[in-house]
């Protein structure tokens, strides 16, 4: 097992930069998600990491050794694609057996391992079989198999679930987690889908445009986005954002003129930061983090409701902002039970705890405070 | 279609009130029969348009027929009538095949020797044909370099212009190499496997590049990281999924060897490396004498073993032209 460093990691292909300096620390055994969206460059990070592409400029280390030139064969990872890449004209067996035999591992000891990884993903009765004659969730589990089988010191996920059905990459997510925790593999998970990435890894890396956003846990991801992009990327139904005047003393003015008075300690700290009377902020705001009232409350401000969808569970109701229901959209979550009709006057009452401001950078108005707090360092099972 | 539904339900009133109701059996039966005719009229015409196709392609090819039967007839007898018509069968115009061929004052060379140089010819055509254009198909589909792009376009350029032009200059390329060299490049067969293989590599590594493209890069890229070199990874992932393009270029190189005449013509000089294409040339050549029948035996006997290999490979030929690759992924 390895841990992983990256240092100003960089790759330009021609005048286009996929990643753009990238710093990142991996820890041994520790569970990584790279999240963006596409083309963000989270797949040409892997790749480097694997030794594929060649960085532009900065250094890959493994466990202290920069790897940058080593070769992919050398660096013992394991690498599984979205498309599997499986070999067709190989057996099952001969697929997983494959990496073995090219570092000519002993007949007898290929045999028992490829049996052993087989088990393990509960494909042992498909080992004669051509990758064709597979599903996509057999094949899946073919090409992890493949990538576990050689005990790599890096297990490098490219999207691996990505060409499942709805219900099995449930499932098969649940299986690589506890698989990743039983093998203690460090592992990076490239993906696009925030419940992946936010349900598998220790930690999660976002990224956009080939920058690094954040780096963290997933629950602080969540409840502390660093900047707005981390913040209208991560949640669904995604969180609401809306521009909001600062006023001193501790106000916010929402559109449409009405205030939101600030907690205390919230309050202190826009004090602290010198912000300019009526500085333009934007105000984030989860749609399950707002409570809907049907009468009026100092707290709350009212809006009329644009539609309502049913989500199972929730139910989805958008809302526009203002007395005469004209001002910016916002979601809010709520009780199915609840009975709410198109034109309701209803007034939506923020939980004044889970509030987000970002500054006109569009940076986290809150996180950065705590940004001395030591990163909290995932538990390796 | 009101009026005939209407019609079909039963008339409480039969009065001549109902004037349609009485009008409309006839018109009923008369359309049956108009459609009776349609029917007939649309079998026998589809009948016409799948008879046209045989009748067309089958005049087409008559002239073909009767090539191959003046060719079969001729070699088995030794007099026709209207050319294809046998009159005294015998097997005398396939003596060359147990005796070396006396024609006038010429002896031939053994039947066997020939073919066995054409033989060694084609197949040295192929393997040469087909190793360097897996390789070079593998860089122009796989590697960036400088000048990729232009080799590609000068590759349908060369292909378009004809090899023959370039005969002199390269008999005085080959003349050179045997004297710098010393070793035999003209009047031998291997000089020539190089000339023909030179001339086909270009097609062939174009029509392989093809193949390799379809490869995907991850199944590349996980050979790599699985613990291949580049060359593992061209030589147990890659080639054995693009098999059907070797076959297809295998097969083509094979066949232009087999077929190749004026490059055998113009660079060989003695019999011992004379190949079929040459021997049925020298028959044909014979002064004042040309037995037609040897002639016809001759050429059957230079078209069995083609037959023999395309029956063997139609097979992957025909994959070829499904589209590359078959097996998912």
């Amino acid at each position: 097992m390895a841990s992983i460093r990256l240092e100003h990691l960089t790759k330009r292909f021609g005048n286009v930069v996929a990643v753009d300096d990238l710093n990142l620390e991996i820890a041994d055994g520790e569970f990584v998600a790279l999240l963006g969206p596409s083309g963000c460059g989270k797949t040409t990070t892997l790749l480097m990491i694997a030794g594929i592409y060649e960085p532009t400029e900065g250094k890959i280390y493994f466990d202290d050794v920069c790897v940058n030139d080593v070769a992919p064969k050398d660096r013992y990872v394991g690498l599984v694609f979205q498309s599997y890449a499986l070999y067709p004209h190989m057996s099952v067996f001969d697929n997983i057996a494959f990496p073995l035999r090219l570092n000519k591992t002993p007949r007898a000891e290929i045999e028992r391992r490829v049996r052993e990884v087989a088990k393990l993903a509960q494909i042992e009765n498909l080992l004669d079989r051509r990758p064709a004659q597979l599903s996509g969730g057999q094949q899946q589990r073919v090409a992890l198999c493949r990538a576990l089988v050689k005990e790599p010191e890096v297990l490098l996920l490219d999207e691996p679930l990505s060409n499942l059905d709805a219900r099995l990459r449930i499932e098969t997510r649940a299986e690589i987690k506890r698989l990743q925790k039983e093998l203690g593999i460090t592992t990076i998970l490239v993906t696009h889908d925030q419940i992946e990435a936010l349900s598998m890894a220790d930690r999660v890396a976002v990224m956009h445009q080939g920058v690094l956003q954040q780096y963290t846990t997933p629950e602080e991801l969540y409840n502390r986005p660093a900047n707005l992009f981390v913040a209208s990327f991560i949640g669904d139904p995604p969180m609401n954002l809306f521009e909001v005047r600062y006023r001193r003393g501790g106000e916010l003015e929402l559109p449409g003129g009405r205030a939101l008075r600030l907690p205390e300690p919230l309050a202190r700290r826009l004090e602290a930061r010198r912000l300019e009377e009526g500085a333009t902020l934007t105000l984030g705001l989860r749609p399950e983090d707002v409570e809907l009232s049907e009468t009026e409350t100092p707290e709350g401000f009212p809006a009329e409701v644009y539609l309502a969808e049913t989500l199972g569970g929730d139910l989805l109701v958008h809302f526009r902002l203002g007395d005469g229901g004209d001002g910016p959209r916002l979601r809010a979550l709520t009780d199915p039970e609840r009975r709410v009709t198109m034109g309701q006057r209803l007034w939506l009452v923020p939980d004044p705890n889970k509030l987000h401001l970002f500054g006109p950078d569009g940076r986290s108005l809150l996180a950065e405070a705590e940004e001395e707090a030591p990163v909290p360092h995932p538990q390796r099972a | 279609m009101r009026a005939s539904s209407s019609n079909s339900t039963p008339n409480p009133n039969p009065t001549p009130v109902g004037a349609a109701a009485v009008e409309a059996p006839p018109r009923r039966r008369k359309r049956k029969r108009e459609y009776a005719h349609l029917t007939r009229f649309a079998r026998t015409k589809a009948r016409l348009y799948a008879a046209l196709p045989y009748v067309l392609l089958a005049i087409v090819s008559l002239p073909i027929v009767v090539m191959y039967s003046w060719l079969l007839m001729n070699s088995f007898s030794k007099k026709t009538l209207f050319g294809f018509i046998p009159q005294e069968l015998t097997l005398n115009n396939w003596r060359f095949l147990w005796e070396p061929l006396r024609i006038g004052t010429s002896v031939h060379p053994s039947i066997w020797t020939v073919t066995g140089n054409t033989l060694l010819f084609a197949g040295g055509v192929t393997v040469l044909i087909v190793l360097i254009s897996t390789l070079a198909g593998f860089a122009l589909s796989r590697f960036d370099f400088r000048g990729r792009q232009s080799i590609m376009q000068l590759t349908i350029l060369l292909h378009a212009f004809p090899g023959v032009t370039l005969m002199i200059a390269i008999f005085f390329v080959l003349l050179y190499l045997m004297k710098f060299t010393g070793l035999p490049f003209l009047n031998s067969l291997w000089g020539v496997v190089l000339v023909k293989a030179a001339l086909e590599i270009p097609w062939s590594a174009w029509i392989i590049k093809g193949f390799f493209d379809a490869i995907p890069w991850e199944v590349e890229w996980s050979a790599y990281v699985d613990g291949c070199n580049r060359f593992q990874a061209w030589y147990k992932v890659i080639l054995p999924q693009i098999r059907p393009g070797i076959a297809a270029i295998a097969i083509f190189s094979f066949l232009a060897g087999w077929g190749e005449f004026i490059f055998l013509y113009t660079f060989i000089f003695s019999e011992a490396f004379y190949t079929l294409s040459l021997y049925l040339n020298s028959i044909i050549g014979e002064f004042q004498v040309v037995e037609y029948g040897v002639v016809a035996a001759v050429a059957l006997f230079y078209m069995i073993p083609v037959i023999v290999f395309f029956i063997f490979t139609q097979k992957g030929l025909m994959q070829v032209t499904v589209g590359g690759l078959k097996g998912g992924r």
